[in-house]
C-alpha cells in the first residue's frame, strides 16, 4: 500500500509496519511507486512469491504431510471407537470447503452425510472438532441448518448430532449469531435448530461480530496506535471507540462457554454461525486451547491451526488480503484469524507457564497468514489448494518452522506442561491490548528483549546445573556401591 | 456475631457463612464448617468507609471498603447486630489519638536491640554522603536545629555553601509554611542538583532579596550551568489563582538566570476524586469492555499518573542531559513536589531502584521532608478533604516504569504493594504523623517498629528475578517513553483489584523464576558438596583405606542428600529429582506460598492472607463476566435444573 508524493514513498505493510523512503528524482520515485503498486496487487495467485520461493534450507520433514487428519483419527481411536473417518468428500463434491476426509459418528453412514450436507449451508454438515477424553464429550462444528421459513427438518441431521449424546443427556448448540439474526436468516433459507426437532439440545446465542465490523475495528485501532500525540485521554477513548477489546472479550467468553459446557456440564456441543467458516472456528479452536493441553504445545498448536483453520476451510485468501491499511473497502476482508491469535495471546498472558510456544510464534503466524514465502496460507480451502497443487509447487511454513534451529526461537523458556483445563478471566481488567502486534513498530523493544534473554539465561543455567549435579550423583553412587562391594569382600 | 455471610462480589452463589469478631485492632471473619476455617483479618486502620445498606429479606448488608482496595461485603442476619457492628466499626476505624493505632500494640517479638537496629537500617546521613555531599558546594545547615525555621522540615538539611543562615531564614519567610529551598538530590557526575521548596509569597509584585540570593546560591553550586530551572508542578491557572492570596510563583524578571516552567499536575482534591471514580469502575459488577475503558478514561487516573511521570522525566533530563539544576515546588511543597522529586531521582540514580535504595528514597523525599502521612492517609480521624492518594500515585509510577524496564528494578511488584499496604496499616511507626517533629515528640522509634527492617528481613520475597546488578538496564539514567503509541500506561489490576485474584494472571512468571533461582542456588550448593565428596571418595579409594565408620559419618553429614543418592542408581529416576524441589511447579490455584510472609509475622501483617478465591485449577466463574449479564454457567455444585434455567437467560 502506498501513498506517493514529491520524492517520498510511504509503504504501509500488512504486518502494520510503515516504511518511508525518500527518493531523489520525481520520475524515479513515480516509477518505483507504480512498480510497487503493481507488484503488491497481483491478481493471480500463481504469480505470488510462494510459487517462486526457493528455500535455502534443508527440508527435514515435509510440512504438507505433517498434520494429516488420519493421524488425528489414530490418536482418537486409541481412546474411543465411537467415531469413524469418512471419505465422502474425497472429490470435494459434498462440501467444497471441507477437506477430503472428516471425522463423524460411527453410526452415521456416508449416504446420511450426503443428505445432511444438503440441509446445511455450503454443505458443511456437522463434523467432529474436538473429543474431550476426560468425559467423552464432543465438540462438533457445522454451518447453519437450512430450515427456511417453513421449518424444514432433516431426520439424518438430527440423528447425526444426537449420536454424540449419551442417553438421557443433553447437548448445547452454541449459535454465534444473536437470536434475531438467526431468525432473519430463515427468510434467506437459513435458520437454526428448533426445539421441536432437537428436544435434547439447548440453544445458546452468543453473538460474535463479523466481517466489515471487525475490519473497521481493526483499522480504527491501528490508526489509534499510530497516533503520535502525547495525550493520554485521546488514546483511551480511541481504544474504546475501536471496540477491538470488546470483540476479544466476547470471543473469549463464547469460547469459555463452549469449554464450560463440555468440561463442567459434561455435555456435547455443536457450534455454528452462518457459514461456519469464521466465528465458528474461532470458538472451537479457542475452546480447545482451554481444554486440551496438547494444543498448548508448539506442534499441537500447529496441528490445531491446520485442522481447525486450514482444513476446516477458513477463507484465508479472502480474509487476509489487505490487512489494516487497505483504503478500498474489501467486502471479504476481516481480521478473524488475528482475533483468534490475540485471544490465544490473552490466555497465554494469564497462564504464562502453560504454553510451549512464546509470543513470537503467534506473531509469526499473523505475518504469514497475511504475507508469506510459504504456500501454507494460500487459497481459501483444501479444494483450492489441491487445484493450485500447492503441496507440489510451494514450500510449507511448517517445513521451515519445525526445524530445530527455528523452533528454538519460538520456545517459551518457562514452559511447564500443565495437564489441567485453563480457565482465563474475561473481565476487562484482565484483558490488555496486544502490544506485540499493535505497538510492535513503535515501542522500543530493547528492554523487553533483554528481559526475555534474562529469563532464558536463568532457566538455561538452572538446567546446566541440574545436569551437572545428576552426573556427579551418579558417579558418587557408583563409587560408593563399588566401595561397599569391596568392603563386603 | 454469628451466622454472618461473606459475599463474593463476583458471584452471589459463592457466599460463605461464618462468625464475625471485632477486636481492638482487627475485624476477623472466620468461616464455619470448612476444615481449614479460613479467616479473613482486616485491620481497623485499613478501613476507609463502612456502608450500611437497606435491610433485605436475608439480613442487613454491610459494605466495608478498605484503603488497600479490599472490599468486604457482609450480610448480618439481625438489623440490631448490624447496627452495633456499624457503630463500633465507625468508632474503631477512626481513632483520635496516635496511641490507639496498631503500631503501639504490635509486637513482632523482637528485643530492644533488634528494634533499634531496625530503625538504623535506613540512614539519611549515609545517603547524603553517598550522593557526595557535603562537599565544596553543599553543606549541612543547622538552621532548623530545633525546628525553629520550619516545623515540617527535618533538622538536618543541605543547602548551598554560599547560602548563609541569614539568607535561609530570609528565604523561608518568603515561602509558604517557611519551606525554603533545600537539597533533594545531588548528581555527583556533573554537580547538577534537584532542590525543593514551597511556593514563594510573591503575590502580584512582592520580592524578597534573600530568596533571590538563595536561588542564586543554588545556581552557583553548579558551576557547569549558568541558569537553573524553576519547575512549578501546578497547572498555571492554579498558580495564578494563588497570587491573589499573596502566594504564587517566581517572576523571571526578579530572579536572575532562572527558567521558569509550569508542569500541570492537579491538586489533591482532583486526585482523590479521580481515584474514587476509578475504584467505582473497579467495583462494577460485570462491566463491558466499553464501560471499563470509558470509566477508566473518565476517571482521568492514568492521565494524572502520566503527568507526574512527565514532570519527573523533564527534571531527570534537565539534570542528566543538560546538567542544569532544578528547583521544584508546588503549593506547600509536600505532595506534588515529593512525587516529582522522587520520580526524577528514581530515573536518575540506579541506587534508588534497589530495595534498600527505594526505602531510602521514600525516607528522604517523603518521610523526612514532612509529607503529611497522617492527613493524606487518614490514620487518625480528620478532615476527609485532606485525604488523597499522593504516595499511591508515586508507587504506581514506579510500577509503570517496572513494566517498561523489566530488568531495572531489584524489587518486584509485591514489594510495592506491601509498602502501599503498610502506609495505611499503621502497623509500623514509619509513616505515622505529619512531620519529623511530631514523630520525635511521640518517640516513635522507641515505641514502635520499622517497616524497613521487616521488609529487609523478608527481602527474598521481594526480589525481581530478572534483576542483575551488572545488567546494562540497571545502569545509568532511565529514559522512559512518553507517547501512548510508544508506551501504554496500563491499569494496575494487581493493586486496585488486588483482592480479586480471579482477575490476575493465574501463573506468575516472577514467582516461577524466583523458585527456579532458588533451586539454582540449592543446586550450586549441592554441586559443591558433591564435588567435595567425590574428591574425598576418590582419595580414600585410591588409598584403599575404607573405614566404615568414616563413611557413616559422612552420610550423616550429608544426610540431606541420602535419599537422593539411593535413587541416583537408577537412571529413570533422575527426572524425579526435579520434583523433589518443593516450590518448583507453577501453581495455578491460590497457593501463592511466596505471598505468605514468614511465620514470625502476625497474621494481620500479611496483606495477602485474607484473600479469598477459588482453589481449583484456576476455575473461573464465568457467569458473572459474560456480557449478557450473568447469563451462563455456574461453575460447580449447584443443581442441574437451576443450571439450565440460568442458561436460557443467556
Amino acid at each position: 500500500r502506498f501513498v506517493g508524493s514529491l520524492g517520498t514513498i510511504v509503504i504501509k505493510c500488512k504486518d502494520l509496519r510503515i516504511i518511508q523512503l525518500d527518493i531523489p528524482g520525481m520520475e524515479e520515485c513515480l516509477n518505483i511507486a507504480s512498480s510497487i503498486e503493481a507488484l503488491s496487487t497481483l491478481d493471480s495467485v500463481t504469480l505470488m512469491y510462494p510459487f517462486f520461493y526457493r528455500p535455502m534450507f534443508e527440508v527435514l520433514e515435509d510440512g504438507w504431510s505433517s498434520f494429516l487428519l488420519e493421524q488425528e483419527f489414530e490418536h482418537l481411536s486409541s481412546v474411543t471407537n465411537e467415531w469413524r473417518l469418512s471419505c465422502v468428500n474425497k472429490d470435494f463434491s459434498v462440501c467444497p470447503s471441507y477437506p477430503p476426509v472428516v471425522i463423524v459418528p460411527k453410526s452415521i453412514d456416508d449416504e446420511a452425510l450426503r443428505k445432511v450436507a444438503l440441509f446445511r449451508y455450503g454443505g458443511r454438515f456437522p463434523v467432529l472438532s474436538y473429543y474431550h477424553k476426560k468425559n467423552g464429550m464432543a465438540m462438533l462444528r457445522s454451518s447453519q441448518p437450512l430450515t427456511g421459513t417453513n421449518g424444514r427438518r432433516c431426520k439424518e441431521d438430527e440423528k447425526l448430532i444426537n449420536a454424540t449424546l449419551r442417553s438421557g443427556r443433553r447437548g448445547f448448540v452454541i449459535d454465534t449469531r444473536p437470536l434475531n439474526v438467526a431468525q432473519q436468516a430463515r427468510a434467506k433459507g437459513g435458520g437454526f435448530e428448533q426445539e421441536v426437532h432437537y428436544p435434547q439440545w439447548r440453544r445458546i446465542h452468543k453473538y460474535i461480530e463479523r466481517f466489515h465490523i471487525l475490519q473497521e475495528s481493526f483499522i480504527k485501532l491501528v490508526e489509534a496506535c499510530n497516533d503520535q500525540s502525547h495525550n493520554m485521554d485521546r488514546w483511551l477513548s480511541k481504544l474504546e471507540a475501536s471496540n477491538w477489546l470488546t470483540h476479544i472479550k466476547e470471543l473469549l467468553t463464547a469460547a469459555c462457554l463452549a469449554a464450560q459446557c463440555i468440561d463442567r456440564e459434561g455435555a456435547s456441543v455443536l457450534v455454528h454461525g452462518s457459514e461456519g467458516t469464521d466465528s465458528t472456528l474461532q470458538v472451537t479452536s479457542l475452546a480447545q486451547i482451554i481444554l486440551d493441553p496438547r494444543c498448548r504445545t508448539i506442534r499441537g498448536f500447529e496441528a490445531l491451526v491446520v485442522r481447525e483453520w486450514l482444513q476446516a476451510g477458513h477463507p484465508f485468501q479472502q480474509r487476509c488480503a489487505q490487512s489494516a491499511y487497505s483504503n478500498s473497502k474489501q467486502k471479504w476482508e476481516a481480521p478473524v484469524f488475528l482475533l483468534f491469535l490475540e485471544c490465544v495471546w490473552q490466555i497465554h498472558r494469564q497462564f504464562p507457564c502453560s504454553f510451549e510456544f512464546n509470543e513470537h510464534f503467534l506473531i509469526l503466524l499473523f505475518e504469514h497468514a497475511y504475507a508469506s514465502q510459504f504456500g501454507t496460507f494460500l487459497g481459501n480451502n483444501e479444494s483450492e489448494r489441491a487445484k493450485l497443487k500447492l503441496p507440489q509447487k510451494t514450500m510449507s511454513l511448517w517445513s521451515w518452522v519445525n526445524r530445530p534451529e527455528e523452533l528454538s526461537r519460538f520456545q517459551n523458556p518457562i514452559y511447564e506442561a500443565n495437564s489441567l483445563v485453563i480457565w482465563p478471566s474475561v473481565a476487562p481488567q484482565s484483558l490488555q491490548l496486544w502490544e506485540g502486534i499493535f505497538l510492535r513498530w513503535n515501542r522500543p523493544s530493547r528492554f523487553l528483549e533483554e528481559a526475555e534473554e534474562e529469563r532464558i539465561n536463568i532457566i538455561k543455567y538452572n538446567k546446566e546445573l541440574q545436569a551437572k549435579v545428576n552426573v556427579l550423583r551418579r558417579q558418587l553412587a557408583e563409587m560408593e556401591a563399588d566401595g561397599e562391594v569391596q568392603e563386603g569382600e | 456475631v454469628e451466622n454472618v455471610r461473606l459475599l463474593d462480589r463476583l458471584s452471589s452463589r459463592r457466599a460463605v457463612v461464618g462468625t464475625l469478631y471485632l477486636t481492638a485492632t482487627h475485624v476477623i471473619f472466620v468461616e464455619n464448617g470448612s476444615e481449614t476455617r479460613k479467616e479473613t483479618w482486616v485491620l481497623h486502620s485499613q478501613i476507609s468507609s463502612i456502608e450500611k445498606q437497606a435491610t433485605t429479606a436475608t439480613g442487613c448488608p454491610l459494605l466495608i471498603r478498605c484503603k488497600n482496595f479490599q472490599v468486604i461485603h457482609l450480610v448480618i442476619p439481625q438489623e440490631r447486630d448490624c447496627h452495633d457492628v456499624y457503630i463500633s466499626l465507625i468508632r474503631l476505624a477512626r481513632p483520635v489519638k496516635y496511641e490507639e493505632l496498631y503500631c503501639f500494640s504490635f509486637n513482632p517479638k523482637l528485643d530492644k536491640e533488634e528494634r533499634e537496629q531496625g530503625w538504623k537500617l535506613v540512614d539519611l546521613n549515609e545517603e547524603y554522603n553517598r550522593m557526595g555531599v557535603p562537599n565544596s558546594y553543599w553543606q549541612i545547615s543547622d538552621v532548623n536545629r530545633d525546628y525553629g525555621v520550619c516545623d515540617s522540615y527535618p533538622t538536618e538539611v543541605y543547602v548551598p555553601k554560599s547560602a548563609t543562615a541569614h539568607i535561609i531564614v530570609g528565604s523561608s519567610k518568603f515561602r509558604s509554611r517557611r519551606r525554603f529551598p533545600a537539597l533533594s538530590y545531588y548528581c555527583k557526575g556533573n554537580n547538577a542538583s534537584i532542590c525543593r521548596s514551597s511556593q514563594p509569597l510573591s503575590g502580584f509584585s512582592a520580592r524578597c532579596l534573600e530568596d533571590e540570593q538563595m536561588l542564586q546560591a543554588i545556581r552557583k553550586a553548579n558551576p557547569g550551568s549558568d541558569f537553573i530551572y524553576v519547575v512549578d508542578t501546578r497547572p498555571k491557572l492554579n498558580a495564578m489563582a494563588n497570587r491573589a492570596a499573596g502566594k504564587g510563583y517566581e517572576n523571571e524578571d526578579n530572579y536572575s538566570n532562572i527558567k521558569f516552567q509550569f508542569i500541570g499536575i492537579e491538586n489533591i482534591h482532583v486526585m482523590r476524586n479521580s481515584l474514587q471514580k476509578m475504584l467505582e469502575v473497579c467495583e462494577l459488577k460485570s462491566p463491558s469492555m466499553s464501560d471499563f475503558l470509558w470509566g477508566l478514561e473518565n476517571s482521568g487516573w492514568l492521565k494524572h499518573i502520566k503527568a507526574i511521570m512527565d514532570a519527573g522525566i523533564f527534571i531527570a533530563k534537565a539534570v542528566a542531559e543538560e546538567g542544569v539544576s532544578v528547583l521544584v515546588h508546588c503549593s506547600d511543597g509536600w505532595d506534588r513536589t515529593a512525587q516529582v522529586c522522587s520520580v526524577a531521582s528514581l530515573l536518575l540514580d540506579p541506587y534508588y531502584r534497589t530495595m534498600k535504595g527505594f526505602m531510602v528514597l521514600i525516607e528522604k523525599d517523603w518521610i523526612s521532608f514532612g509529607h503529611k502521612f497522617n492527613h493524606r492517609y487518614g490514620n487518625l480521624d480528620g478532615d476527609p478533604k485532606e485525604i488523597s492518594p499522593v504516595i499511591d500515585q508515586f508507587i504506581e509510577c514506579v510500577w509503570q516504569l517496572m513494566e517498561q524496564f523489566p530488568c531495572a528494578f531489584e524489587f518486584n511488584e509485591r514489594f510495592l504493594i506491601h509498602i502501599q499496604h503498610h502506609i495505611y496499616s499503621c502497623q509500623f511507626g514509619n509513616f505515622l504523623c505529619n512531620s519529623q517533629k511530631e514523630r520525635r515528640e511521640l518517640k516513635i522509634k522507641e515505641r514502635t517498629y520499622s517497616l524497613w527492617a521487616h521488609l529487609w528481613k523478608n527481602r527474598a520475597d521481594y526480589l525481581n528475578p530478572l534483576y542483575r546488578s551488572d545488567h546494562s538496564q540497571t545502569q545509568g539514567t532511565l529514559h522512559p517513553q512518553i507517547a501512548p503509541c510508544n508506551f501504554l500506561y496500563k491499569f494496575w489490576s494487581g493493586m486496585y483489584n488486588r483482592f480479586e485474584k480471579g482477575l490476575h494472571p493465574r501463573q506468575s512468571v516472577t514467582d516461577y523464576l524466583m523458585a527456579v533461582k532458588e533451586e539454582t542456588q540449592q543446586l550450586e550448593e549441592e554441586l559443591e558438596v558433591l564435588q567435595e565428596r567425590l574428591a574425598n571418595l576418590q582419595k580414600s579409594q585410591s588409598g584403599n583405606n575404607k573405614v566404615k565408620s568414616k563413611q557413616q559419618d559422612r552420610s550423616k553429614q550429608f544426610g540431606l542428600y541420602a535419599s537422593n543418592n539411593s535413587l541416583a542408581n537408577t537412571p529413570q529416576e533422575y527426572s524425579s529429582d526435579l520434583k523433589s524441589f518443593p516450590s518448583r511447579s507453577p501453581s495455578q490455584g491460590d497457593e501463592d506460598s511466596a505471598l505468605i510472609l514468614t511465620q514470625d509475622n502476625l497474621k494481620s501483617s500479611d496483606p495477602d492472607l485474607s484473600a479469598n478465591s477459588d482453589q481449583e485449577s484456576g476455575v473461573e466463574d464465568l457467569s458473572c463476566r459474560s456480557p449478557s449479564g450473568g447469563g451462563c454457567l455456574p461453575s460447580e455444585d449447584s443443581g442441574k435444573d437451576s443450571d439450565e434455567a440460568v442458561f436460557l437467560a443467556g
